[in-house]
């Protein structure tokens, strides 16, 4: 195979730009963003600390763009990066980051430390340092289709069984939707109710919808193993399938990263913006509330509390569509501590639920999420993002808590004012 | 070389070389670290960024929340000594006339007994700090020479300058000397060091409330 | 006890009473700041003193601290130089001059050797074999070098014996120097000072025929009763400055008030003298009461120590390399992000599309 130190080096070389330079200028080591990541606070383990997991960037920044720096270097006075370093930080820059972003928000100089964790995955991965579990995952969404290895007959088998449960047609492949739907492979494989909820919704609201067969994998790990070239590929099917479709809005599942790629990444990786929009699910329900095209009886009489998903939330900008959703069908809805853009991350986000080696090290950080759900009260926990959900589910079995995790469109679909029923019945 | 002949040459020769190294250092910085560029962003954003980048300079300034709980010396401290060191370095009245010397600009300051009281809280701020480094796990992991030195760097010019007003262990003089000669040493190294953040602090922040601005989330 | 020609009976010849005369030593004793006891330690003394022989030698000098130490009211100098010592050579008081001057010196010298105060103002010309300043056919070099080995101690009266003075000054032709440049090996009292305060120059040499030795000094060789403070602590303007009330001209409202001078170049916080306390002319002033900043007339070098009107922290010099530095800077800078751009251009140039194979080793 081909990765090699060179190509790292170089394309962090690439990537390195006026922020960056900006930031490790700025940086104070006064150690606040290891207070914001939940790897430091439930490990208390110090190398865990954000900026130090971005030494590597930080050194080839210096001695590569500034003059100080290559004149150290060039005096032999500091050492080119090497590959056992690079390995070493591969716990710091894979196994306990999940590109969750809140230390950016706290680093009183302002640095996006997210951002630059970003970059350094484009160089960690070229040079062969990222880890197995998401180079597997990697490797099957562009090999297979999905990081999971879902292929579509398995997608058209699951919408034959929601056709004949629920009695409607799930649309595929239709040319001048409104609505193009994506999935995430863990729905195709874990939680089916989310397409029925879909099909659901968008007969109460009127409006066209449609899958497609080439491009119904929402979720990039292109975007997590961090190396644009793949991720790009990965995000011009989607493109390619909304085109050839000709659709006007793309709706990213409930997905934390996938709706980050897409919405965020998606049109700087193929150079040049959409010709159509791209909203997540919560997005979109929201307008179909505002719109009046959602109409729901009855309520939730336990307690719910809300996980914000990072990528949709910090790092996506959704922040009060869910809030809107939640209290159409919620009596006791409470909010977590530190909700909305300053939540706590699940702690299997940016890859770090395919990595197997960073399982002991995640299930050590749930301890945050299970310290804040205990400070609820809350029964239920409701999230709007299959990979949260999948990483909440094995947390809170690992601490032995028994408090069911249900999709927020789910939990919506639930309570839809069913039209037909009544009918139906009194026939 | 006699006290005041020390003392003129801080203020004459030692001064100058002090401040040409400073702006040659803060202008090169700047420089290079800026016109790295950035690649446009494709992405529609969510809503204009504006001035959200400026919005950002103001609010990085205020801890969010459960932070200060979570680091209160790192917060305390730091929000002391550096008001402290704005309030010394702004509101003297000898420094407001070096600055009218240099610049032109002046504007009133404070009576000297305030900032000789604002002087004693900022040492206090600054060595708790220093001991904050040294005692917490997290900061002493970061920390480098480079981090103890430049605290030594800020350190010095308000140790001595509050020495030379209150004519503590050195003459007059020879401590307003030593004084000028540590705050020289300071606007050297400044543009080199961690202490450039004074000057980047902005276009930090700044490129952060931009980024996050354009996705919708005020940061 | 009261020997024929002895200072307490020269004074009674005078009709000073004992009771004056005390009184006197002891204002002497608390302006150097010595204990109680001492002002009648120091009456004893004068009264049995036989007058000392004292030789006042004038180098590159303006004659200012003569001018100087006749307006010293107390003691005042003719009082010192009927009662207290025996002024046998001082160029502008004495009325022998010519040959006859320098014979009465060179016997004094002869006869006195070992015993003599000798007094000298101004600086030393080293220049040309200190050709520059003359007396009598000699360099005051010269003169210094043979007269200086036989005091008992030398009082270097005024910043330019103590110092150097203006003479030093750059660009300093004269190669003047201090006189403790030139001997090393005899006590030197060091009264700076343009002028030195008067009273300050009388009670030295009151200390030295008390106690037959010179007072306590300094680093700088200054008597530390005098110069142990600055002109800025026991300044009666000091609590304007703590307040930051400063007058910004010599003829603004803050002037008039008494403001501080700080803003308008006072030298009084790095300035070591009497002044604001002893005072000048009978204890009437001193310059800051007149509204003129203190220059620092008693500091070493403080003739090249920027304007006189310049406040200390201000440049004391103008800026010269600061506006290249700045061009130099930006130079720098664009060169290096000249460098950069080309450095990110070959990294994209040498860009391969990363594929899957490019993940593992």
């Amino acid at each position: 195979m081909s990765a090699s130190l060179e190509k790292g080096i170089n394309v962090l070389k690439e990537v390195i730009d006026a922020p960056i330079a900006s930031f490790f200028a700025s940086c104070v080591h006064c150690g606040l963003c290891a207070e914001a990541c939940l790897f430091y606070t439930e490990s208390g383990d110090p190398k865990f600390t954000p900026i130090h997991k971005l030494e590597p960037l930080r050194r080839v920044y210096t001695q590569e763009y500034t003059l100080l720096g290559r004149l150290q270097k060039w005096l032999g006075l500091s050492k080119p990066l090497t590959d056992e370093e690079l390995e070493e930080w591969r716990v710091l820059v894979y196994d306990s980051c999940t590109m969750c972003g809140r230390c950016s928000l706290v680093c009183p100089v302002g640095n996006d430390i997210v951002y630059m964790i970003r970059k350094l995955r484009e160089g960690m991965a070229v040079s062969g340092h990222a880890p197995p579990g998401v180079i597997g995952a990697t490797k099957r969404t562009v090999e297979i289709g999905s990081p999971m290895g879902v292929r579509w007959p398995a997608v058209a088998a699951q919408i034959k069984h929601i056709e004949a449960e629920t009695g409607l047609t799930v649309p595929v492949d239709q040319e001048g939707a409104e609505y193009m739907i994506l999935l995430s492979s863990m729905e195709i494989i874990n939680f089916p109710e989310y397409l029925s909820a879909i099909a659901k919704i968008m007969k109460q609201a009127g409006k066209t919808w449609t899958l497609c067969s080439d491009a119904f994998e929402a979720t990039n790990s292109g975007i997590q193993i961090g190396v644009s070239d793949i991720a790009r590929v990965i995000v011009s099917r989607i493109v390619n399938g909304a085109e050839r479709l000709k659709v006007k809005t793309v709706i990213s599942p409930e997905c934390g990263h996938a709706y980050m790629a897409l919405r965020w990444e998606g049109p700087n990786l193929i150079g040049r913006p959409y010709n159509f929009d791209v909203l997540h699910i919560l997005e979109v329900l929201d307008q179909f509330r505002e719109q009046g095209l959602l109409k729901t009886e009855g309520f939730e009489e336990t307690r719910l509390t809300f996980h914000d998903p990072c990528q949709i939330v910090r790092r996506g900008g959704v922040i009060e569509p869910q809030r809107n959703l939640l209290k159409m069908v919620a009596k006791d809805f409470v909010e977590m501590s530190d909700p909305g853009k300053y939540n706590w991350c699940c702690g299997g986000g940016g890859g770090v639920s395919a990595n197997e080696d960073a399982e002991a090290l995640r299930l050590v950080a749930f301890k945050r999420k299970k310290a804040q759900l205990e400070a609820t009260g809350a029964k239920t926990l409701v999230t709007a993002c299959a990979n949260c959900r999948i990483v909440l589910e094995e947390g809170l079995e690992h601490y032995q808590m028994d408090m069911p995790v249900v999709g927020l469109t789910e939990l919506l679909a639930e309570h839809l004012v069913e039209t037909e029923k009544p009918a139906a019945q009194g026939g | 070389m006699n006290e005041l002949q020390f003392l003129t040459w801080v203020r004459g020769p030692g001064l100058d070389i002090a401040l040409s190294i400073f702006l040659l250092g803060v202008l090169w910085r700047l420089i290079e670290i800026y016109s790295l560029g950035r690649k446009p962003d494709l992405a529609v954003p969510r809503k204009r960024p504006g001035a959200s980048g400026w919005h950002t300079i103001l609010r990085r300034s205020v801890a969010p929340p459960g932070m200060v709980k979570r680091s209160p010396v790192s917060y305390i401290g730091g929000y002391i000594f550096h008001v402290g060191l704005a309030i010394i370095v702004f509101l003297f009245v000898p420094h407001i006339k070096l600055i009218e010397g240099l610049t032109g600009l002046s504007w009133p300051g404070l009576p000297s007994q305030v900032v000789d009281a604002v002087t004693i809280v900022t040492l206090a701020a600054m060595v708790v700090v220093l001991v904050d480094r040294i005692n917490k796990p997290v900061k002493r992991y970061l920390s480098t020479f480079e981090d103890y030195f430049t605290w030594t760097l800020t350190f010095l010019p308000v140790l001595t300058g509050y020495l030379a007003v209150q004519h503590l262990f050195l003459p007059y003089t020879l401590m307003l000397a030593l004084h000028i000669l540590s705050a020289e040493l300071l606007l050297v190294f400044l543009p080199f060091t961690k202490l450039f953040h004074a000057f980047t602090v902005f276009g930090s922040r700044w490129f952060n409330g931009d980024i996050n601005a354009k996705k919708g989330v005020p940061v | 006890m009261n020997a024929n020609g002895s200072l307490m009976h020269k004074l009674a010849l005078q009709g000073v009473s004992r009771r004056s005369f005390l009184k006197y030593c002891a204002t002497l004793a608390t302006l150097m700041a010595l204990p109680p006891t001492a002002g009648r330690a120091m009456a004893e003394a004068l009264a049995q003193a036989r007058r000392p022989s004292v030789i006042w030698l004038p180098f590159q000098e303006c004659t200012g601290c003569t001018e100087s130490i006749t307006r010293s009211h107390s003691p005042s100098i003719e009082s010192m130089i009927f009662d207290t010592i025996s002024l046998d050579y001082q160029e502008t008081l004495m009325a022998a001059a010519g040959h006859q001057a320098e014979e009465v010196l060179h016997k004094v010298v002869e006869e006195n050797a070992g015993k003599f105060i000798l007094i000298i103002d101004g600086s030393v010309a080293t220049g040309l074999d200190g050709a520059y300043s003359c007396i009598a056919g000699r360099s005051n070099l010269d003169l210094l070098r043979e007269v200086g080995p036989k005091a008992a101690a030398i009082v270097a009266v005024g910043s330019c014996a103590a110092y150097g003075g203006i003479p030093k000054a750059k660009p300093n032709p004269t190669g003047a120097v201090a006189i403790s440049d030139i001997i090393r090996d005899k006590p030197i009292v060091n009264i700076p000072g343009c002028p030195p305060i008067p009273v300050v120059m009388t009670a030295v040499l009151a200390h030295f025929v008390t106690f037959g030795k010179l007072p306590e000094l300094d680093r700088l060789g200054r008597p530390r009763a005098f110069y142990g403070e600055t002109i800025h602590d026991r300044c009666y303007r000091r609590p304007f400055y703590d307040q930051g009330k400063f007058a910004k001209t010599f003829d603004d409202a803050g002037a008039r008030q008494g403001w501080c001078l700080f803003e308008l170049g006072c030298k009084g916080p790095v300035t070591y003298n009497a002044c604001a306390h002893v005072k000048w002319n009978a204890q009437t002033s001193f310059p800051i009461e007149s509204g003129h900043g203190c220059i620092g007339c008693s500091e070493p070098d403080f003739w090249d120590a920027g304007g006189f009107y310049k406040a200390l922290s201000m440049p004391a010099d103008p800026l010269k390399f600061v506006a290249g530095a700045a061009v130099a800077g930006a130079a720098v800078g664009v060169a290096v992000s000249i460098a950069n751009r080309a450095r990110k251009g070959a990294a994209r140039a040498a860009h391969e599309t990363a594929t899957l194979a490019d993940l593992e080793k």
